[in-house]
């Protein structure tokens, strides 16, 4: 899905269109498929030359947590709303920093230890905006978008619990709205 | 009609990953909805949509509380969510 921000969107009803001047432009995909973060990252950069910096964030498929041998991660998706959501996080990010783009891709089924799991990409005229709205974004995405981890390893199954860090991470975005 | 869907966790206590409910004898709100799902389908049921941290979803929005429901609402029961 790629849409230039403020179009009205089927998949963002939670905020209102945003008041920006820039047009952001924004994808979002949910996929089974690997990705290549090199071309993501040239994908980002549409041929202008008001970027001045980009940030991003892959995510990996850990072989421990919590002290659990993690072979295979499955994990499952509300499809329609996960993208939904997504796609309104990066709207609420586009509406505190001035992005040029954004783009953000989560993978589901199922990952071996080693694999990428989600990928954050965000371009700016400067590299502050850029550093916090990636950061916010993957804050948000872990606390909000509809997603669930199982880890199964030679001691079972394990759904992961959604974790008190996650949220006091992605919290601390609305106490201070400078940060 | 309404339609239930149920994730993770919650689908596997439950056994059940959807299920489609004849409009409005579903009650009309969703506090009224999960009560005749309980009634329905016994114990197991009750225990597992009442477990703490349970999130509940209108029409893919994540709801705070009780809310009026609509004919042809899709509704969703899942456990805290771990993506990322």
């Amino acid at each position: 899905m790629r849409c230039a921000m403020g179009m009205k969107s089927p998949f963002s009803p939670r905020s209102p269109a945003a008041e920006v001047g820039a047009l952001t432009l924004i994808s979002v995909n949910v996929q089974e498929a690997d990705f290549d973060v090199a071309r993501l990252q040239s994908s980002l950069l549409m041929g202008g030359q008001e970027e001045g910096a980009v940030a991003t964030f892959t995510g990996y498929v850990r072989a421990a947590n919590e002290e659990r041998q993690v072979n295979t991660l499955q994990l499952e998706h509300y499809p329609g709303m996960t993208e939904a959501s997504i796609e309104d996080i990066v709207n609420q990010a586009a509406r505190r920093w001035p992005l040029l783009a954004a783009t953000v891709v989560h993978r589901v089924g199922k990952l071996s230890a080693g694999d990428q799991i989600v990928w954050v990409g965000v371009a700016s005229a400067h590299r502050e905006a850029a550093f916090s709205a990636c950061e916010f974004i993957m804050d948000y995405l872990k606390t909000r978008a509809p997603f669930w981890k199982k880890e199964l390893g030679p001691e079972g199954e394990h759904w992961v619990s959604a974790q008190q860090h996650d949220r006091r991470r992605a919290a601390r975005w609305q106490e201070d709205n400078a940060l | 009609m309404l339609k239930v869907l149920f994730f993770a966790r919650v689908r596997e206590q439950l056994g059940c990953s959807s299920i489609e409910l004849r409009w409005p004898e579903t009650g009309t709100d969703l506090d009224g909805l999960q009560e005749q799902l309980c009634c329905e389908r016994g114990d197991a049921w009750r225990d597992v949509l009442a477990q703490v941290n349970m999130i509940r979803a209108v029409n893919q929005v994540v709801m705070e509380g009780n809310c009026a429901l609509r004919d042809g609402d899709e509704i969703a029961f899942f456990p805290p969510v771990t993506g990322g």
